[in-house]
């Protein structure tokens, strides 16, 4: 990404005027075959207000992507919640996955380095160095990282999945790195997902966060998650 | 004081079928790993909520053990207890079999235990996992070194140098364990600072509890049989240790109760839960301790069935510690209920498979071979107990 303000970077923050008239595009990733790089930080706003509660849209289309989803075991690498508040009774859908932490604990607890953070804040599972040892899900406070109990099959060839192995969602680093949406957000029919990087100030994410209050799951852990919430 | 200790000549009869029950516990657990790792872990009760199991549970309670069965010769020979003395070259062995158990429960349940050597060759410095392997496999040279200096004579002044060392370790191992899972911030029915104290009281206590069974095993075998007096005072300081790990048990619950935040954590385990509340009321307090120390402490020689009951609530309370605390449904969203496909908001529920069952006995079978062999072996053994002063 360029660090001065693009043309869709403006044309956001011409548009994103107002709480609630969100139409602000999905920035592209960045250049194709070029490396991750720290000076990115791929996040994901998502505005609850907008999020159907009967859609699962964006889970199906991870589930297509990635090919996870067989047995009724597997766990579900983005999943719908339905989230009633208790003092309110006030009721929200939001799907829910990975949240990318900058500060992961599944990474801090892995024997082996397999779980671990690229430069631009995706965290992933290096499948070759995994044992299986499930610390990594059992640190996760978000239930979003899984143990592959049962044979794969059916593998998808950007997404390499192993019995045996932890896996959870990628963000859809292959898309990412072809210079494509993830899926999820590409599924999303009601727009309530909004993709770009962080450190671009003139990214439609960015504006779209210094616009409206959004929140962290589990902020008061400390881990800056790159997946942010409106609407809660 | 020199140790001059003899190897045990097992009587054949009782020796054999002990053996053969060992050899199938063994095969089974052999048989078991086999199976979860071509078959898959599906096959087990342990799912993508409950992902340490049963065979978690036998693991840490023979690790933690492991520790605990060191405090015999640890109060020899750091703290030089004369009564002691002749038992410690045991208490070391038994320490090392126990531990070796344990990993090797451990090992088996990985997803994936052909790449062991990769965790040996990449260890990532910020785990606490990747930290415990330095100090499991740190034990056993640190033990063995310290049994060395028991069993050879010129050694011998070199014990209580090795014995601090081996006391220092054990506790920073079983602070270790603990910590396994008092580092984990984002799950609350973990994350505790007194898990580390916990875990060294809980260590003492089973790991004397073994002992006492181990020491009332060989003297069936054919070994020495402790004296009375012994006896006693190996049943009183169990009796003192298994209160103690009931303490920081309460402490903990406490500690929970008091803040809003993880008061539900507490009636989860202790009231709401299913079977958790009844397995930490009837297992840990009241058959693994309130009964052991009626038994210690108001009856003659019952010594053996307190040690057995301290065991098998030590057991159920490492139970009761990780399965149910996975049970426990995580806070994703603080001050809201949730509800998903994936069983988000709700208790997670755990049937242990037989395939688990065996991979966690055959930890347990390990152990008791490795002590049997040390003891046909090597001199590990008193040969008599008659001039121990009470």
């Amino acid at each position: 990404m360029s660090a001065g303000p693009t043309r869709r970077g403006l044309l956001a923050a011409a548009i994103a005027v107002a709480p609630g008239l969100f139409l602000v595009a999905n920035a592209a990733p960045r250049p194709p075959g070029s490396a991750a790089s720290a000076r990115n930080r791929w996040d994901l706003l998502i505005d609850t207000t907008r999020c159907d509660a009967g859609c699962t849209a964006c889970v199906d289309a991870c589930r297509q992507e990635q090919g996870w989803g067989g047995p009724a075991s597997d766990g579900p690498w983005i999943r719908k919640i339905e989230a009633i508040e208790m003092q309110t009774g006030r009721s929200v859908s939001l799907p829910l996955m990975c949240q990318h932490c900058a500060e992961p604990p599944c990474v801090e607890v892995c024997p082996t380095g397999a779980s671990l953070r690229r430069a631009d804040g995706i965290v992933l599972v290096d499948r070759h160095r995994c044992i299986g040892c499930r610390y990594c899900v059992m640190a996760c406070p978000f239930a979003a990282r899984f143990f592959v109990d049962a044979e794969v099959h059916d593998q998808r060839a950007a997404t390499p999945r192993g019995k045996g192995t932890a896996e959870g969602c990628t963000l859809c680093v292959h898309r990412l790195d072809a210079g494509r949406l993830p899926a999820c957000v590409e599924a999303c029919a009601g727009g309530a997902m909004l993709f770009g990087d962080l450190l671009d100030p003139a990214a439609g994410i960015s504006q779209a966060l210094r616009a409206r209050a959004s929140t962290a799951l589990r902020a008061e852990l400390g881990l800056d998650a790159a997946i942010r919430y409106q609407g809660l | 004081m020199a140790i001059s200790g003899v190897t045990l000549v097992p009587s054949a009869s009782r020796t054999w079928p002990l053996l053969g029950l060992l050899g199938v516990l063994l095969g089974g657990g052999l048989a078991s790993a086999w199976t979860m790792e071509t078959q898959g872990h599906h096959i087990t009760g342990m799912n993508n909520h409950i992902v340490w199991g049963l065979p978690h549970v036998c693991a840490i309670f023979l690790i933690v053990a492991a520790s605990g069965a060191l405090n015999v010769a640890s109060v020899a020979s750091v703290f030089g207890v004369e009564s002691y003395k002749k038992l410690s070259p045991l208490s070391a062995l038994a320490a090392i079999a126990l531990l070796a158990g344990g990993l090797a429960v451990l090992v088996l349940d990985l997803g994936r235990p052909d790449r062991l050597v990769v965790a040996i060759l990449h260890q990532n410095p910020f785990s606490i996992f990747a930290w415990n392997i330095l100090l499991y496999t740190g034990f056993v040279a640190v033990v063995g070194v310290y049994l060395w200096t028991m069993l050879v004579r010129r050694q011998n002044r070199h014990t209580r140098t090795a014995g601090v060392v081996a006391l220092v370790w054990r506790l920073v191992l079983t602070t270790g364990t603990g910590s396994i899972f008092g580092f984990l911030a984002g799950r609350e029915a973990f994350h505790s600072a007194v898990m580390a104290p916990l875990f060294v009281a809980a260590s003492l206590a089973n790991g004397l509890a073994v002992f006492i069974l181990v020491l009332a095993g060989l003297a069936v075998l054919g070994g020495p049989v402790p004296d009375a007096a012994l006896r006693r005072r190996l049943g009183r300081l169990l009796g003192i240790l298994a209160a103690a790990s009931l303490y920081f048990a309460l402490v903990l619950h406490l500690t929970w109760l008091y803040a809003p935040d993880s008061r539900a954590v507490s009636r989860f385990l202790l009231l709401e839960g299913g079977a958790w509340p009844v397995l930490f009321w009837g297992g840990q307090v009241l058959l693994g301790t309130a009964v052991p120390l009626w038994l210690l402490f108001r009856r003659e020689g019952r010594e053996v069935a307190a040690a057995t009951l301290v065991a098998l609530g030590g057991l159920v309370q490492i139970a009761v510690l990780l399965i149910g605390g996975q049970a426990f449904p995580r806070t994703i969203l603080p001050g809201w209920q949730l509800h998903s496909t994936f069983g988000d908001g709700g208790a997670a529920t755990y049937v242990p498979s037989l395939p688990e069952a065996l991979l966690g006995a055959s930890g347990f079978a390990i152990a008791l071979l490795l002590v049997l062999l040390g003891c046909r072996l090597l001199r590990i053994l008193p040969d008599r107990f008659a001039e121990v002063p009470a």
